[in-house]
């Protein structure tokens, strides 16, 4: 099945993946007046320091950590994507001791944050507002 | 070939892990779980914001409501008495027999109810370990009149109850008495403690540490310094102990169920899971009961595949907890020995416990981002030299890792 890869060579640090992240499903049709004055939490997050730059995602693990860790049954895996069930989730925060990559993140009062690669618009936004292919939604063996 | 029979005992985080196993490599084999609660699986962890109301039973199911059909399981309400290793059989209190080619024992824990002097003459006394105990207390705290609340045992589920009690009663006066010198001794070092306590204590919840209960006098408790508390609400939360008596004289047991890497106890075709089992802490190399839904949940699972004759190992074991108290987050694992990175300042206090160029274990306290790379550096006994250590140490990230080791991380499939 297709997955989100970063390119890290590609990443220009610009961070437009995260805020079409953000904007995805908030229903607005414009992303400066979604997202103005507004303090974001992306689902994908570019880490930076000396001129190297990447963006890190939920890389959709074969032995999730995070799923078989999960206290409450809110993050499940079916179809190669992790989900997350809002409802249940509780914000223990089990999932974010577990995640090796550091992909998954508080939000304000809310369910834990983390990619479920937009399953219902078929291209994650990240992939499609990426200016210069740094992160690629693809199949690879 | 008939049907492999599989008996799990105990419908918990290990033993619907062993389903979901099995399930992976026998899809035809016949699974009865025997659980002494008549509910449909639920998560433990979560009986204390059940009685906070940020959770509902429902939302609280461990698994959907077509767990069990969906993989073809049987569910029996029953509590086991006896395994008959010889005729490969467990008998319950009903007499009933189930025949097995694989056992699982996930019988999980149990309050640990000290012999106070005077326990029997208290009323309203409450342990904090099952639904129906958070039902009960609910119920109990429903009556205008139980306003003081004691609390013996300030450790995770001890503080927990503490929360959800305060969050269903905000006008409950609640008192933690704990033998320890500080709150939740089994995952916090002392200056973490402090910051945790006075967060707690600002929300109206009162410590009495390094102090014990010396005896009950109906709804009084007289500590060891003769200090008198009267109380309307008990909840003992001492500790729990494993529940490993079924395997008395079957199988190999130190202070839990002794367990190897895949599963399996010393006893031929009976596997153990989670609570009631010890395995090795890798963080410190030694034996010791993890009593976390995690480790229970792999464990579980681990054993379900080896017992539908699949391959798997669990060899990394550390203890680890992600707790929150009044919007405080905690997140610890490991063992915290070695030298020291420390920070402390206002609410961000990380400590990470290094030595032999690996992480052993850290605290993180308010901010927790990221923490699952420590955890994972941990896991992994990733040598020090081989990342940006001074990096990670400031900030958890992949940035640490060399670019070969991102490309694979993010490039990859893992």
């Amino acid at each position: 099945m297709r997955r989100v890869f970063v390119n890290e060579k590609w990443c220009l640090g610009c961070h437009l993946c995260e805020y079409y992240c953000a904007f995805a499903g908030t229903g607005e049709k414009d992303m400066a007046r979604a997202l103005k004055d507004i303090k974001i939490h992306p689902r994908i997050n570019v880490e930076e320091k000396d001129g190297i730059c990447f963006a890190v995602s939920c890389r959709h693990c074969k032995e999730p950590l995070c799923v078989k860790a999960c206290i409450t049954g809110a993050l499940q895996k079916s179809d190669g994507v992790i989900t997350i069930d809002s409802e249940k989730c509780v914000n223990c925060y089990t999932c974010i001791l577990c995640c090796p990559y550091g992909a998954i993140s508080p939000s304000d009062g809310g369910a834990v944050m983390k990619c479920e690669l937009c399953v219902s618009t078929g291209t994650p936004a990240c992939v499609a507002g990426c200016p210069n292919n740094a992160i690629v939604y693809e199949e690879r063996a | 070939m008939s049907a492999v029979r599989y008996v799990i005992i105990g419908n918990s985080a290990g033993g619907i892990g062993a389903v979901e196993g099995i399930r992976q490599v026998d899809t035809s084999g016949e699974i009865t779980i025997i659980s002494d609660e008549a509910l449909h699986t639920y998560s433990r962890p979560l009986i204390s914001y059940l009685l906070g109301n940020a959770t509902t039973e429902e939302k609280m199911l461990y698994r959907g409501r077509d767990f069990y059909e969906r993989n073809n399981c049987n569910l029996v309400h029953g509590t086991v008495t006896k395994i008959d290793k010889n005729a490969r059989a467990v008998i319950l209190a009903s007499g009933e027999r189930l025949v097995y080619d694989k056992l699982l024992v996930a019988t999980g824990s149990r309050a640990f109810v000290p012999d106070f002097e005077g326990l029997g003459t208290v009323k309203n006394q409450f342990t904090f370990m099952t639904k129906q105990n958070a039902l009960e207390l609910s119920q109990a705290l429903e009556n205008g009149g139980n306003r003081r609340v004691l609390i013996v045992g300030a450790g995770l589920i001890g503080l927990k109850c503490a929360e959800g009690i305060m969050k269903k009663t905000p006008a409950a006066k609640i008192t933690v008495v704990d033998l320890a010198p500080r709150v939740l001794p089994s995952i916090l070092d002392e200056n973490g403690a402090k910051l945790v306590q006075k967060h707690i204590e600002a929300k109206g919840i009162k410590f009495i540490l390094s102090q014990g209960v010396k005896r009950f006098d109906n709804n009084t408790a007289v500590l060891e310094n003769g200090e008198k508390i009267d109380f309307d609400v008990l909840v003992l939360a001492v500790g729990v102990r494993p529940n490993t008596s079924l395997l008395e004289g079957i199988a190999t047991i130190n202070k839990g169920i002794v367990v190897n890497e895949k599963s399996e106890t010393t006893a031929s075709d009976i596997y153990a899971a989670g609570d009631c089992t010890e395995t090795r802490d890798i963080s410190s190399g030694e034996s010791k009961i993890m009593a976390l839904l995690p480790n229970a949940y792999i464990q579980g699972e681990c054993a379900g595949i080896n017992m539908a004759n699949g391959e798997k190992t669990f060899t990394n074991a550390i203890p680890m907890n992600a707790i929150g108290f009044f919007g405080l987050h905690i997140i610890t694992a490991g063992s915290y020995n070695g030298e020291i990175y420390s920070e402390n300042a206002e609410n961000r206090y990380k400590q990470l416990f290094y030595s032999d160029n690996r992480l052993n274990g850290f605290i993180l306290i308010g901010d927790i981002q990221k923490a699952g790379i420590y955890t994972s550096l941990i896991r992994e006994r990733t040598p020090l030299d081989s990342i940006d250590f001074p990096l990670v140490c400031e900030k958890a990230g992949l940035l640490a890792f060399t670019k070969q080791e991102r490309q694979s991380k993010l490039g990859g499939t893992q």
